[in-house]
């Protein structure tokens, strides 16, 4: 098996289709509480985008763009962010979970991208981690079936 | 409605043909053909959120599959059944196929969620308020990150944990398949 990526065609084709699915996976996150969408959905996006990359031109690239102990750092700091949307409102409004932003500080219009409160900070916080965890996983099974074939 | 029907019968043709062919590659492609129709289906039923989700988890599983599939290099299976499986097969199918005929008489009328018809059930007062509750135009980013955050907490922790095992176990491997330059 070639690892070193595949043809020129798709390696130019994935020069400027790599930022166009990027891009896509940061508008669905943030815009998930406007439209159809939202943290899960974006962060695979997001995810898919650095699949392509791994896909296209090896998975050395793909390891000097974003290293795994990056993305399990960032996948960490999602999670952190999403349990700190919820105590903030566990000690602000004294409920886990409340929407603390919107009731008490920061109300927005209805339709504004800076509306709803935490829902686009929750959003934010889950697309990093569903993105980062999901690339991880894309290249521990690629490596671990590889590895395997190797023995067999 | 008739559209419905033809994506339905689609989706239990390319079932049909993921169960039987005897290509791993053609099977892996049919099972990701169902996810396909599913989400075309859930856009005609109006649900664009969980189409969107239906559709990348499904990329993204049909390149894991395939790309473990190609790994493999185990492409055809050739293997005959069983005869006392196929029977237990056959007949454990019956007995669900007719629990499930008894369940869907008891089903509201499709379109038309029990819901819909009791005053100041959940999904009513999410439509009515949701968006002066919470602020959001979105109902469905309302309801998973404000009125059921807990469970959108359980994902996030459900998705956590396997990712934290899946570093654990296969750890040592990767680390060495990745310090090779290129290998």
């Amino acid at each position: 098996m070639n690892d070193r990526g595949m043809s020129i065609i798709v390696k130019t084709i994935t020069g400027p289709v790599k930022v166009l699915i990027f891009l896509f996976g940061i508008n669905v996150i943030l815009f998930g509480h406007l439209t159809p969408g939202g943290g899960f959905a974006g962060g695979v996006v997001l995810a898919g985008s650095y699949v392509l990359l791994m896909l296209a031109f090896g998975k050395g690239y793909a390891e000097q763009n974003l290293p795994t102990s990056l993305a399990s750092r960032l996948d960490c700091i999602g999670a952190l962010l999403f349990a700190t949307v919820a105590c903030l409102g566990a000690i602000l409004a004294g409920s886990f979970f409340v929407n603390f932003l919107y009731q008490r500080y920061l109300p927005g219009r209805l339709l504004d991208l800076v509306s709803a409160g935490t829902i686009p900070l929750s959003n934010l916080a889950i697309g990093l981690k569903v993105g980062a965890s999901l690339y991880l996983v894309v290249v521990m099974l690629s490596v671990f079936g590889k590895d395997t074939a190797d023995k067999v | 409605m008739v559209l419905f029907y033809i994506l339905l019968a689609f989706m239990i043709i390319a079932a049909i043909i993921a169960i039987e062919t005897r290509d791993l590659l053609s099977s892996v492609v049919s099972v990701s053909a169902i996810g396909f129709i599913g989400s075309l289906i859930f856009l005609i039923l109006q649900a664009p959120d969980i189409a969107i989700t239906q559709i990348v988890v499904e990329v993204l599983a049909l390149i894991i599959l395939i790309r473990a599939t190609i790994a493999r290099d185990l492409t055809t299976i050739a293997e005959g059944r069983e005869f006392f499986g196929t029977v237990v097969c056959v007949a454990v199918l019956l007995v669900i196929a007719l629990a499930t005929v008894r369940a869907a008489d008891a089903l509201p009328v499709f379109g038309r969620p029990a819901f819909a018809s009791i005053e100041g059930s959940p999904s009513q007062i999410y439509l009515r308020q949701g968006s002066r509750d919470t602020g959001a135009a979105n109902l469905v980013a309302a309801v998973i990150l404000d009125y059921r955050a807990y469970d959108t907490l359980g994902e996030a922790t459900v998705l956590f944990t396997s990712i934290i095992g899946a570093t654990a176990i296969l750890r040592s491997r990767t680390v060495k398949a990745l310090q090779e330059p290129e290998a």
